[in-house]
């Protein structure tokens, strides 16, 4: 964890770029003039507010984000098509399930990352988190096995993430 | 082809609202009428865009971005009062 | 219109609003609120991300000029559903909602409400 910025002027590049693309999609163009006034945004907006961000892990390793940032999306639609199955079956066939996941990494940003995968991809809410951010309670639309969703949780999406911010 | 495609689409997404609609009446809790609220008002932006598409311009998509904005902030709001029945503490 | 982009389109645009049709379906018919969360925020955003990505292939075509600002909406959803799914997800525990006979570990959400660890 840092909390000593990389580079003084850029003190988030990663937001930086964020805010530029958003600025371009949003006026829907590359004009020269919007470049510029969407590079000024993107370069002046992080320096104003970085004084306001609490210190979180930094993101270490582009290629597997990458990979993970395309693997939940595949993850996505597969478990759209899942939940439709199971949503247009017969409801009494369903076995809905609350269980909880033991948590290996503990800071915020990593978690919140997790929680909101598990809550996009298959068949799974993330709830709640208790307290000492040990664990993660998940409802499950449903469970088939229990160990074996909470190894595939852990294998698939934690795994990559600690990977990601090297804690 | 398009136009078909348009017709099946909006009447599929005006199904649901009515579907959304029914939950929102029947509830029986307060979480389920805000769950409805906010697929509510997803299925509106999708009206929005099925709209923008059939007459063929851009214009709808600020309108459909800000319907996205404000939804989720109240549903965000709505939760949050129910759940400490305050907004700002 | 050629005849490809026409189909590409349409293919979205029916996939998308059919996905939106199963999410509401599912809000209308599931058994309780904890199930009910789990149509609406992962049915819809697959079904605005089709009908979003519909939108942007035919301004794309229509206007000449590449134009993906729909994805900003699709991104959007993407990053808001899984927080109010989570937020009304609390509410519900804090509510003590009924949850269905058959859901397996129903003490957990007891143990999940007052944010303890499960034993």
């Amino acid at each position: 964890m840092k909390s000593q910025p990389r580079f003084r002027l850029l003190p988030m590049p990663i937001h930086s770029l964020l805010l530029f693309v958003v600025w371009l999609l949003l006026n829907n163009t590359v004009a020269p003039g919007h470049l510029v006034l969407g590079a000024f945004l993107a370069l002046v907006i992080p320096l104003l507010t970085s004084g306001m961000q609490s210190p979180q892990p930094s993101f270490h390793k582009p290629l597997v984000t990458f990979r993970y940032a395309l693997m939940v999306i595949a993850d996505i639609i597969v478990a759209n098509f899942e939940v439709a199955l199971l949503v247009i079956g017969p409801s009494k066939k369903l076995n809905p399930a609350f269980i909880a996941v033991p948590l290996d990494i503990q800071y915020e940003l990593p978690i919140t990352i997790l929680a909101s995968t598990v809550s996009l991809t298959p068949g799974t809410v993330s709830a709640e988190i208790s307290e000492d951010k040990q664990w993660l309670y998940v409802h499950v639309l449903h469970m088939t096995n229990k160990d074996e969703l909470i190894a595939l949780i852990k294998q698939r999406y934690e795994k990559p993430l600690m990977e990601i911010f090297e804690c | 082809m398009l136009n078909t495609a348009i017709t099946i689409a909006t009447t599929l997404v005006c199904i649901s609202l009515i579907l959304n609609l029914w939950r929102l009446f029947k509830g029986p809790s307060r979480p389920d009428r805000i769950l409805a609220l906010d697929t509510m008002y997803i299925n509106s932006i999708a009206l929005i865009i099925l709209f923008g598409i059939a007459s063929g311009t851009a214009l709808y998509f600020e309108a459909a971005l800000l319907i996205a904005m404000l939804g989720f902030v109240s549903t965000a709001a709505m939760c949050k009062y129910i759940l400490r029945g305050d907004l700002i503490e | 219109m050629e005849f490809w982009i026409e189909l590409v389109v349409s293919v979205f645009l029916v996939a998308g609003a059919v996905f939106v049709f199963i999410g509401s379906l599912g809000l209308a018919k599931l058994p309780d609120f904890y199930t009910r969360l789990h149509a609406p925020t992962k049915a819809t955003t697959l079904g605005m991300g089709g009908l979003l990505a519909a939108s942007a292939i035919l301004m794309t075509y229509q206007q000449g000029h590449l134009s993906l600002h729909e994805l900003l909406i699709t991104l959007f959803l993407l990053i808001t559903a899984p927080v109010t799914a989570h937020m009304l997800a609390k509410t519900a525990m804090h509510h003590k909602l009924q949850i269905t006979e058959k859901t397996v570990d129903k003490e957990l959400s007891k143990r999940a409400r007052e944010r303890n660890t499960p034993t």
